[in-house]
């Protein structure tokens, strides 16, 4: 209770709820109704005591237990005491009938199947004068009707009954009892109206019975005060939902609109949830309070903000989008960051369905790129370059625009990836320096390489982004005349990058310099002009492709523009490794022999299959490779029944320092390989130090264990590269374990 | 109907919780904070309607205390606005100007006011002078 245990409690509930002093009892079905609930298995022990107490000669005790069993009921007690309950909904008190009215209300809602008992008694308590046991009557009746189609059938026949109260009601003068601010027992009145609207749904002679009256509370009803309002809230609510006639629609409508232009923000509010509903249906209606509407976007209230921009966004068509789309930006520049999202996709929806013209379409979404770059969908990248395609003549003009946003802010991602993308498709446009539609700006190739370079470096830019900005670069390489050495350096440097995706990238269009120079210009001409809902926009060259995520390093997709020295020797090894991966990564060699990205893709490999490395003190060493000065010995030892640690010890005897030294290695295709760092790749002459690595073997099915080892370095200026294969392991028996 | 009524000053202590629908103990602690947190930050430029979860919450502020009634979302907000107002004023007669601490020392009492007006999740008597008649005779 209100955070704190209370368990202590309730066997004394049970307890004075037993006792038959009132005061007594009155505390204990208090504690019942604030401790139990239907999950406490208490609560059975007072099924008992209610149904005593609902029989009770005195209607104060009746009401507490009516209270206790309207509160905390559960199923099963609602389905004992039900039939009691229906004894007092016809006994002659009306203060046990408001209550017992209520608690069936809540039998109902817990137990559907006991909603027919009920259904006769509600019926008859609609003649009674005393507006609380109407008031729960009318309540009984819609939770009834609501549940139970065949009930609805029944009630409708009390529509004019209901009619006739609500007359009464309305028509009646000052009655001090439950008057509300000049109102009659608005409540009432409110909940009859939800009657109504339930009874009249779908149905034409009922809808008929109401309108008249429907009418009289409209124009009847003072709403001045929120009492006023609050009747003709649900008075609309009502019209709106059964068939009416049209002149009623109107008025409701209309109804709507004053409550607009109410001051009180929660009308207007109420206002706009309502025309929400109704903006599919009574479109040219709604249209009428635009202007409001577009007013209210600049409230200070977050919820009426939300409101106002749906029902703006509902409210755009053909012939007012222009104006509607200057007050929606205003808006986004100036929304709270939740909205944001919302606004900028029910912007571009509302652009592409009523653009006027491709160059408008065109500036808007860069307006919303530049101003709420941050929260606009993936999808719209590939949506605004497939629509810039489109616009053939509008090439110019967008990538001059694209270029100068560019130079603005980088901040923003799908802007900077648009424009890159741009610039990099028609950057000689962008050179050429004409354009009709915009003044053109003299903008020299250095200009925009260092605008490509400054979004590559920046560490704004997402991975995505970056890849965007060096495709673009390359695909420059064909526009420009003077620059493409600059461009080489740029994709070379990137031939070593960290982000694999990017590496991969820069590899590739490296090799497009070097070795398929030929093919470069084909490889890198204008894109086709993308179809319209082609799902993915796939593209027949995978170089133009914008990617968006970054893949997982897929040591086997090597494109065949891939064709390195050191893979070929790869692929030798592949031969016998066959088709297992693991030992392959600890020699990536995805880039040329720059250690730094090998070592590197190495350590994190290894990283993630780490064992500890054991003391080799007491393996014996066997000396398995001694040329040109370099000796690499190997000894092992055994760390349980199918794991083996080798380590390879290489030293350098020659006069010259070694650097760049890599051992890889390869095992058979049953056995796992984890190579660990080595503790250094540089080989000082003369042996000064050596450099050790450490290996662990996996061989589970216990195959004749061998082991091929390729050593490369780089000696006075040189490269190096040997292989050397192990069939005997020191510390092993000859079988081989 | 109504979820839960809830009073809580501006501190955040609950005066008084009436539950209409099943909750967990840490469910009902939670509730109670999200309310508190939702409401307190709102002034007089927002309106008295607060989308919460699947509900929504109709709350005024009476000096230092916030009465929160929480509903679905198809309730007339205006007429349970209306609602608490009512309330409120029965429990000022009833407590001849009522402040926080009434509330706190005669705490069953209040309860008893609220079973009186609103059960089973609904508005049940909404005229004053017939509540206060009843109160005074028990």
């Amino acid at each position: 209770m209100l955070g704190y245990p209370a368990h202590f409690g309730q066997m004394e509930c049970v307890r004075m709820i037993a006792s038959p002093r009132y005061s007594e009892k009155r505390v204990g079905y208090l504690g019942a109704m604030m401790l139990l609930d239907e999950k406490q298995d208490a609560s059975l022990l007072i099924t008992n005591s209610i149904k005593n107490d609902l029989s009770h000669s005195n209607q104060y005790v009746q009401s507490l237990a009516l209270c206790t069993l309207a509160c905390m009921g559960s199923a099963e007690m609602c389905r004992d005491l039900a039939p009691e309950i229906d004894r007092l909904l016809r006994a002659s008190n009306s203060y046990i009938k408001k209550k017992a009215a209520l608690c069936a209300v809540h039998i109902v809602r817990k137990v559907q199947d006991l909603g027919e008992l009920f259904a006769p008694a509600a019926r008859s308590l609609l003649s009674e004068k005393n507006h609380g046991v109407l008031h729960g009557a009318v309540v009984l009746i819609t939770e009834l009707c609501e549940r139970n189609p065949e009930t609805l059938e029944r009630f409708r026949k009390t529509v004019p009954d209901l009619v006739q109260i609500m007359k009464g009601l309305v028509i009646s003068g000052y009655s001090p009892e439950h008057d509300v601010a000049g109102i009659s027992d608005p409540f009432l009145q409110v909940r009859i109206l939800r009657l109504l609207r339930i009874l009249g749904r779908n149905n034409e002679a009922a809808s008929d019975a109401m309108n008249d009256l429907l009418a009289q509370v409209a124009t009847n009803t003072d709403s001045t005060k929120t009492v006023g309002n609050a009747v003709l809230y649900e008075t609309v609510l009502t019209v709106l939902d059964i068939k009416s006639e049209s002149g009623l629609r109107v008025l409701a409508v209309n109804i709507l609109g004053r409550f607009l232009l109410n001051n009180d923000r929660n009308i207007r509010y109420i206002a706009m949830t309502s025309l929400q509903r109704i903006v599919g249906t009574d479109h040219n209606a709604v249209q009428r309070h635009r202007g409001t509407i577009v007013d209210c976007l600049k409230d200070q209230d977050a919820s009426v903000k939300r409101r106002a921009l749906e029902l703006s966004l509902a409210l755009v068509s053909a012939s007012n989008i222009r104006s509607m789309m200057k007050e929606l930006l205003l808006f986004l520049s100036s929304c709270p960051p939740e909205l944001r999202a919302q606004a900028a996709s029910g912007i571009f929806y509302a652009a592409e369905r009523y653009a006027p013209s491709q160059r408008w379409h065109i500036d808007t979404i860069l307006h919303v790129l530049t101003t709420a770059g941050g929260d606009v969908r993936d999808e719209t990248v590939p949506n605004l370059i497939q629509l810039i395609t489109n616009a053939s003549e509008l090439h110019c003009y967008t990538v001059h625009k694209l270029y100068r946003a560019l130079l603005n802010d980088i901040s923003q991602q799908s802007l900077v990836q648009v424009a890159c993308w741009c610039i990099g498709e028609y950057g000689d446009l962008l050179l050429r320096g004409e354009c009709h539609e915009t003044e053109p700006a003299q903008v020299t190739e250095d200009d925009v390489l260092d605008a490509l370079e400054t979004v590559l470096q920046s560490h704004m830019s997402s991975p995505a982004t970056r890849g965007f900005a060096l495709t673009s670069t390359m695909k420059l390489s064909t526009r420009i005349t003077d620059n493409v050495d600059r461009i080489r350096s740029i994709v070379s440097i990137y031939g070593s990058c960290i982000d694999v995706e990017l590496q991969q990238r820069a590899v590739e269009y490296n090799a497009l310099f070097k070795k398929y120079d030929h093919m470069r210009a084909a490889v890198l001409e204008r894109m086709p002009v993308i179809e319209k809902n082609s799902p993915g926009h796939t593209n027949g060259e995978s170089a133009g492709e914008p990617m968006k995520e970054i893949q997982p390093p897929k040591v086997k997709q090597r494109e065949p523009l891939l064709p390195q020295q050191p893979a070929n020797q790869v692929c030798d090894l592949l031969g016998l490794l066959g088709g297992s991966e693991e030992p392959l990564q600890p020699s990536p060699a995805p880039g040329l022999s720059l250690n730094t990205a090998s070592t590197a893709g190495g350590d994190l490999l290894d990283l993630l299959g780490g064992l500890e490395p054991t003391p080799p003190a007491p393996a014996p060493t066997v000396t398995v490779y001694e040329k040109d000065g370099v000796t690499l010995t190997l000894s092992c030892e055994k760390q349980s029944d199918s794991v083996l640690t080798v380590t390879l010890t290489a030293s350098n005897s020659t006069d010259s320092d070694m650097s760049s030294f890599t051992l890889q290695a390869a095992v058979p295709k049953s056995v796992q390989l984890h190579m660990k760092a080595p503790s250094g790749d540089f080989l000082p002459a003369r042996g000064a130090a050596k450099v050790t690595q450490l290996v662990v073997l996996n061989n589970p099915n216990k195959v004749n264990l061998k082991m091929r080892i390729r050593v490369s370095y780089t000696s006075q200026g040189s490269a190096f590269q040997d292989t050397v294969q192990i069939d005997s392991f020191p510390g092993l028996s000859a079988a081989g374990h | 109907m109504i979820r839960f009524i809830l009073i809580q000053n501006r501190a955040g202590k609950t005066r008084l919780a009436k539950w209409y629908m099943q909750f967990d103990d840490d469910e009902k602690q939670k509730l109670i904070e999200e309310v508190h947190a939702v409401v307190t930050v709102r002034d007089a430029k927002h309106t008295n309607f607060v989308e919460f979860r699947n509900f929504k919450i109709i709350y005024r502020r009476y000096a230092g205390l916030y009465f929160c009634i929480c509903v679905d979302v198809t309730d007339n907000n205006l007429a349970y606005l209306e609602g608490i107002h009512n309330f409120v004023e029965v429990l000022n007669e009833y407590f001849h100007n009522v402040c926080e601490l009434d509330l706190v020392f005669n705490f069953y009492k209040v309860y008893t006011v609220v079973d009186e007006m609103f059960l089973a999740g609904e508005i049940r008597e909404t005229s004053q002078t017939k509540v206060l008649k009843q109160l005074l005779m028990l």
